[in-house]
């Protein structure tokens, strides 16, 4: 593996940097980030603040709330875990081969992004309905998709596999085929080669959109609520949950339940993000 | 452009983003006047229809032309973009509740709002009814077919549409009826019905699309003039409307928002758009959209179309609306406890 020089400023002394513009893009970048994450972070909070401790307490852990962290926790990893194999392979065909149609299928591969997500909703519970083009068939199988949790992971899974396709992608392009071929013409097979080469280098990048997919997941709505059938205790889904407390103008208890999502998403991509730098850290020796 | 019509596409903006609602934008050509109603999710067909036959009045009365913009979405979410700013001049729901928000949130209306317009400020109204496919094959007649082992419903959530909130009152009215108040038999019958449907969309055109294009159900719960458009809908057939002896009185209420068209400066307009909604021309167009109205003149036009019923109002069945939101579809309340399995 070649060493990359790095830019460390010089000790001692004030570090002059070559790149201009520092303060104002660094200024400009902080006032988005205030102005459109954390402002609406911030009323969340506000918002819940009205509520004393086992108010929130009662609200988060609602019977029929608690049914829904499970359900969508159960298919958010699901879904995540599918996208994980699925997206490994779309990436892979996509770097490793080239056919007729390529860029087609990776200009494709976004539209899961570029589709409102209740467009998304409805078309898949119109084919895996059971008079559906999918349908049909698993019905003679008898599995039932729409309406069911099953079809919460479809759903899921449709959604947010452009995550792991995307971030897989790039490192997979930037792996020098040499460390193969050197491998290769040290008598290793092309299983070894896969385990032992490339997935090392890609699995950071797979369990950052393994974990980009789940956090998606576990917030989307519009796609979602089309093809749960949203059956009480069985397939509602917590942004479900969130909504019905905004239809009874519960603003406070609607930004507690959001606020157990939240921090879910955010203690698990911190973690990532710590995993990631400590495994890279070993993987490249600095 | 003048400041208000700005500040109410802001606002309709802000709605329209914040809520994925449809807020209307004001057409180009200016009229001497303009209107904002904020209304129910199923209600487009039938206001495109009426604004244009109120602007026709007004232009006759006034010699002011008039545009109405229309903004629709489920109610309570359309009531949430008010409270947070959206200027609209008048609201036109579908729930009671909808509107009583208005004043308590925001001050916006007086609390006595429902005694300024005729019948409780309902100019028409409604009731829960039943589609059954073609023949009715299930034999579906009233409520209690609903409890049957092999029958399957498509119903909107009571938790978040005034459409499937309605329908549950509906049945617990029923039930209440036919089981002489036995809290516990009452409770055991809405408990399965509640069992039996297959598909809780989360709102009235939702659960349609179910019932219709995914062939889900043996049956769908809905509104009177819902079932009603979409036999109309589908000459060639497949469907047939069950009105059961006893359902729920659904009224559609309406109001001019006192703070809104004080600022727009549309008091006048805004009153005389929702007191001819009470108009023999304009409650014939209501009627022709299947909706229930008072008017005696049209009700006898259209007298083979509204089977005669017993119409419980909510009074009967729960007390008042605010009892019925508290003790039936709060968080931990009957819903809850009857739909866990």
């Amino acid at each position: 593996m070649d060493k990359i020089m790095t830019g460390a400023p010089p000790k001692g002394g004030r570090a002059k940097r070559v790149l201009p513009g520092f303060s104002l893009s660094l200024g400009i970048s902080l006032l988005f980030i205030s102005l459109v994450l954390l402002l609406p972070v911030t009323g969340l909070i506000v918002q819940t603040s009205g509520m004393s401790l086992a108010e929130y307490w009662a609200v988060i852990t609602d019977e029929r709330v608690m049914a829904s962290y499970k359900v969508t926790l159960w298919a958010a990893a699901i879904a995540s875990v599918i996208n994980g194999v699925v997206g490994l392979l779309m990436a892979w065909v996509l770097v490793r081969y080239d056919f007729w149609g390529k860029r087609l299928v990776d200009a494709l591969m976004d539209l899961p992004f570029a589709l409102p997500t209740a467009v998304a909703g409805i078309t898949l519970a119109a084919l895996f309905a059971e008079n559906g083009w999918y349908g049909q068939y698993l019905a003679e199988l008898g599995i039932k998709v729409a309406y069911t949790p099953l079809g919460i992971i479809v759903a899921m899974s449709f959604t947010s596999l452009p995550f792991v396709v995307r971030t897989v992608q790039p490192v997979l392009e930037d792996l020098a085929p040499e460390d193969e071929e050197a491998a290769m013409s040290m008598g290793a097979s092309d299983l070894t080669v896969f385990r032992r080469i490339i997935f090392p280098a890609l699995w950071p990048a797979l369990m950052t959109g393994v974990a980009l997919s789940f956090t998606r997941s576990l917030g989307e709505f519009g796609a979602v609520i089309f093809i749960a059938g949203n059956t009480p205790y069985v397939s509602e889904i917590t942004s479900l949950m969130i909504f019905v407390r905004l239809q009874e103008f519960d603003y406070a208890a609607a930004s507690a339940i959001a606020s157990v999502v939240l921090m879910a998403s955010l203690v698990l991509l911190l973690g990532i993000n710590l995993w990631q730098a400590r495994y890279l850290k070993r993987l490249h020796g600095r | 452009m003048t400041d208000r019509s700005l500040g109410k596409r802001i606002g309709a903006l802000a709605g329209g983003l914040l809520f994925g609602a449809s807020a209307a934008f004001a057409p180009v050509q200016a009229a001497d006047q303009e209107l904002l109603n904020s209304s129910y999710d199923i209600a487009r067909e039938l206001f495109s229809a009426y604004n244009q036959q109120f602007a026709e009045h007004w232009k006759e009365k006034t010699g002011k032309t008039v545009d109405i913009n229309q903004s629709h979405g489920g109610s309570s979410k359309q009531a949430q973009a008010i409270i947070q700013g959206l200027r609209a001049d008048v609201v036109t729901y579908n729930q009671v509740t909808d509107v009583d928000i208005l004043h308590e949130r925001g001050n916006l209306i007086p609390e006595d709002w429902r005694q300024r317009l005729p019948n409780a400020s309902s100019p028409y109204y409604s009731t829960m009814a039943f589609l059954v496919r073609e023949g009715n094959p299930k034999n579906i007649q009233n409520w209690d077919d609903l409890a049957r082992d092999d029958v399957s419903s498509v119903l909107p959530n009571p938790k978040t549409s005034g459409n499937g909130r309605y329908t549950y009152l509906a049945a617990l009215g029923y039930a209440q009826k036919a089981f002489d108040g036995d809290e516990a038999k009452i409770d055991q019958f809405l408990k399965t019905m509640l069992g039996n449907v297959a598909v809780y969309d989360t709102g009235g055109r939702g659960a349609t699309t179910t019932f219709i294009e995914r062939g889900i159900g043996d049956v769908l719960l809905t509104f009177e003039s819902e079932v009603n458009n979409i036999v109309a809908q589908n000459p060639e057939g497949g469907y047939q409307v069950v009105v059961p002896k006893t359902s729920f009185l659904a009224e559609f209420p309406v109001t001019w928002i006192d703070r809104n068209v004080e600022r727009n400066g549309t008091e006048e307009l805004a009153k005389s758009y929702l007191e001819y909604l009470y108009t023999e021309e304009a409650q014939r167009l209501i009627a022709g959209f299947n909706y229930r109205v008072h008017n005696e003149t049209v009700k006898a036009e259209f007298a083979d179309r509204f089977p005669e019923l017993e119409l419980l109002p909510i009074e009967e069945i729960a007390g008042d609306w605010e009892t019925a939101m508290s003790v039936h579809f709060a968080p931990g309340g009957k819903l809850d406890q009857l739909q866990r399995r």
